[in-house]
């Protein structure tokens, strides 16, 4: 029955192998086949305006990822037979895959469930599809950091627990509660949180500062694995503008929906990508670039463009980008400075840089770092040297949207904390800044909600009174081992033995005198 | 003799993640069990979901079946992203090879009109029921808890998406990849009364709101018939209508459809020898489903091979389901 029409172009017959074997349901209601497309209150009129924003049949995606997971383990088996952990710049760079395993991983895994979860949600069968290729992209991510670490975790401590520590550690409380957030939300603002504000808009400031770093200190297990993800991300990304540009398309109604979502979600990405900043400033050896480099480059010139691009469909850039681009010369250190004091309750080691690095930070922020970090690090030092190491005993405040700690100064006034609280129902709620209060005033609801692990400390849910039991109780961290100082550490130590080199510690001190 | 390479042996402090030591003890751990063992939340909650604020995120009380541990389901194929995406990999480079013979050899369009239609109504409208069956299976993804389970019902999602595209093939492949063909195989999944009963039996699974219940529907009960009947029984039948060379284009359903048996298998066994309780449970979805699953297909059996193909099907599935302790309405021959 060889036909006289036309043949198929490529996108229609993509079309024919997707969204076509969907079909106008009769014996089900559709809005009971799918009861999670309306509550948002976006408004879609035609989901066949959908643009499917790549064209992979499932035949060329096995195709394509076998020949990519190939060559990717092929390396992790090399790297492990000749202990590459052995040839990275230093023991010092492994905090960043600790803080990478436990705060990053466990958010593949959940992007996985949440992309499954909206790959059935939708109505629109090429949304669906695209959906469902993002899922199983993610949990490949979320199974593949296991394999690229694995090693490390057999040569280094705090790798050992990563999904345990983060339902439970304070600081992993900020990516937790953000995916948390994130899925727990209607199918359009879980893609324009995930998709769009973090995939599309942000996704570079978690890439470069990892990926590169990993490739600028010696890791080819972890930079492997950023060159595999690569092409999985930029569909990942293809799919984040398409969601965008697709709803803001269907109804005139979706317009201020969508601009309060780029708001929270654009907020809610950079208090999370603080924790990035202080990996991208301090745990790396060899440095790639400074973070507040990296957000001109990355934040500031490309979304800058994409929200002028924007503009025509009435989206303005997100509503605190001020505040976020004032932030980019004092995040990261403001960041570093409390995990330094707060190392008693982490995975990962902090320490005071060294004089060359406090000299690269002097000159990457030349307006701010020896004004009023240097000195402080400077002091800690010196205590330090004389036996007293810096720790600070009583637990911090948390903001009750971010979850970061209340550390944070007030635009323009680096010296005054920024602080907000409100009263919601008779209790007090505390802010780390007037965005994470505007998120909280919209849906208290839903914040009122969180698990704030001072508080559930404090209130005794976590398996003991005093932190060190809890630490290392209820964290799985081992107190002595995988916490505290870097120097004079066990990781220290058997860094040194590896280099052939003994731990001296008045050798190491006078180093950090010379700091 | 052989080559001896002198290598610098470094002993490890620890084998394994402590989670996965904590199940297999502290020994090397294959890839399998670091990549699928304990890796989603578990605890601390922070927010309810909007969609469905009666649960937490990740909460096992979403099916009615329980498990002490959900792990007890693994995967007798060991499958991770890596090892998944491999072995499909190979597979559908035996079938690319049949579909360019096919298409190369002219196979389907020199067929005569009167068999190419009965492709496009009696085989190729399964596309749409291969596209429910994707939909289920994401829905299980996404709301089954361990690593173990989730991550096969995706792989068994986009198995069912890529299922649903090499029978869109066919049809692309008799009408010249002009999309007729297609057109007028879902003329018939939603007008031709013989496909009714099975469109309104995947519509009723796209509301089922336990995904257990909805594994063993789909997966095991409507699967369990519908694999046997159209790509064995079925299979046989067009062979004897001049269509053999079809044969060659389903060849990849069957070597699916015979290895997810091995997974389906060994997860139904581990939920029914949980306890009674799941055992009765189970009971009571096949008394509910295997009916329908078997009525939603005999107008294609009657259609083609006859319905003591169709019943055929039945009792083998039923042997298959008593070994789990579970009856069904099959009747051995």
């Amino acid at each position: 029955m060889v036909s006289k029409n036309k043949k198929l172009n490529l996108k229609d017959k993509y079309q024919y192998l997707t969204r076509d074997m969907a079909w106008e349901p009769t014996y089900q209601k559709k809005k009971d086949i799918f009861p999670d497309e309306d509550f948002e209150g976006i408004k879609i009129t035609d989901w066949s305006q959908w643009e499917d924003p790549f064209r992979l049949t499932m035949d060329a995606y096995w195709k394509y990822q076998a020949e990519k997971e190939k060559k990717l383990y092929a390396i992790f088996d090399a790297f492990a037979q000749n202990n590459g952990h052995q040839n990275i710049s230093d023991a010092r760079y492994v905090n960043a895959l600790k803080l990478f395993l436990t705060g990053v991983s466990p958010l593949e895994h959940a992007a996985f469930q949440g992309y499954s979860k909206v790959g059935r949600q939708f109505s629109g069968a090429g949304a669906r599809v695209a959906c469902q290729m993002q899922a199983i992209d993610e949990l490949r991510h979320s199974q593949t950091q296991q394999h690229a670490m694995s090693h490390y975790n057999k040569h280094f401590n705090g790798l050992h627990d990563a999904a345990h520590m983060h339902d439970r550690v304070w600081f992993l409380s900020v990516p937790k509660s953000f995916f948390d957030d994130a899925r727990t939300a209607g199918p359009f603002e879980f893609l324009t949180a995930i998709s769009f504000s973090f995939e599309y808009v942000l996704t570079n400031l978690l890439f470069v500062p990892f990926m590169s770093g990993a490739a600028y200190n010696g890791d080819m297990a972890t930079v492997t694995f950023g060159f595999s993800a690569q092409s999985d991300e930029a569909r990942h990304m293809t799919l984040g503008l398409e969601v965008i540009k697709f709803i803001l398309e269907q109804h005139e109604d979706n317009v201020p929906i969508v601009q309060r979502w780029i708001d929270k979600w654009f907020w809610r990405g950079f208090r999370l990508l603080s924790l990035v900043s202080m990996m991208m400033d301090y745990m790396l050896p060899n440095k790639v670039m400074s973070w507040s480099e990296a957000w001109e480059v990355y934040y500031e010139q490309n979304g800058g463009a994409l929200f002028k691009d924007l503009e025509r469909y009435g989206i303005r850039p997100p509503k605190y980008q001020d505040v976020a681009n004032d932030a980019k010369h004092h995040l990261s250190h403001q960041l570093w400075s409390t995990f330094y004091q707060y190392s008693q309750a982490t995975n990962f080691h902090t320490w005071i840089p060294g004089k060359e690095e406090m000299d690269w930070m002097s000159e990457k922020y030349p307006d701010t770092f020896d004004k009023y970090y240097r000195p402080r690090y400077e002091y800690w030092a010196k205590e330090h040297a004389e036996g007293r190491r810096f720790y600070n005993n009583t637990l911090p405040q948390l903001c009750q949207v971010c979850q970061v700690p209340t550390l944070f100064t007030e635009m323009g006034e680096p010296t005054r904390l920024s602080h907000r609280q409100m009263k919601y129902e008779g209790e007090r709620y505390h802010f780390c800044s007037e965005a994470c209060c505007d998120i909280f005033k919209h849906e208290p609801e839903k914040y009122i909600q969180a698990w704030l692990p001072v508080h559930q400390i404090y209130q005794g849910n976590c398996e003991g009174g005093d932190v060190e039991t809890v630490v290392q109780k209820y964290y799985h961290i081992e107190v002595g081992v995988d916490n505290f100082e870097y120097i004079g550490s066990p990781d220290h130590k058997h860094w040194l033995s590896i280099k052939g080199k003994s731990f001296d510690s008045k050798a190491e001190k006078s180093e950090q005198d010379a700091a | 003799m052989s080559i001896e390479i002198k290598t610098n042996s470094v002993e490890p402090i620890r084998q394994t993640y402590g989670h996965i030591a904590r199940r297999f003890g502290d020994k090397p751990a294959t890839r399998y069990q670091e990549a699928s063992y304990d890796l989603e939340a578990k605890t601390n909650f922070h927010y309810r979901p909007q969609w469905d604020s009666r649960y937490e995120l990740n909460d096992d009380r979403r099916t009615a079946i329980r498990m002490a541990d959900w792990y007890a389901v693994s995967d007798p194929r060991q499958f991770y992203y890596g090892a998944y995406v491999g072995n499909r990999a190979k597979m559908q480079e035996a079938a690319e090879t049949s579909f360019s013979f096919c298409d190369k050899r002219n196979l389907l369009t020199r067929l005569p009109e009167e068999t190419q239609k009965q492709l496009l109504r009696l085989l190729v409208p399964l596309r749409h029921v291969e596209l429910g069956a994707n939909m289920n299976n994401a829905k299980i993804a996404g709301e089954a808890t361990a690593t173990t389970v989730s991550q096969m019902h995706i792989y068994t999602g986009m198995d069912r998406l890529g299922i649903g595209q090499y029978l869109s093939r066919i049809a692309l492949m008799i009408d010249g990849s002009t999309g007729a063909a297609l057109d007028e195989s879902k003329g018939y999944w939603m007008d031709d009364e013989l496909w009714q009963p099975m469109r309104k039996l995947v519509e009723d699974t796209l509301v089922v709101d336990d995904w257990f219940e909805l594994t063993l529907v789909q997966n095991i009960l409507i699967d369990g018939l519908m694999y046997n009947l159209v790509y064995h029984k079925m299979d046989a039948w067009f062979e004897s209508q001049g269509a053999e060379d079809v044969s060659m284009l389903t060849e990849f359903m069957r070597d699916w459809y015979k290895e997810s048996l091995r997974w389906t298998n060994a997860m139904i066994k581990a939920v029914a020898g949980e306890s009674d309780a799941n055992l009765e449970m189970l009971q009571k979805w096949t008394d509910h489903w295997e009916p329908q699953a078997y009525n939603a297909l005999k107008p294609l059996a009657e259609a083609s091979v006859g319905v003591e193909a169709l019943d055929e099907a039945r009792a083998e599935l039923s042997t298959r389901l008593k070994k789990f302790g579970l009856q069904s309405q099959g009747v051995s021959a």
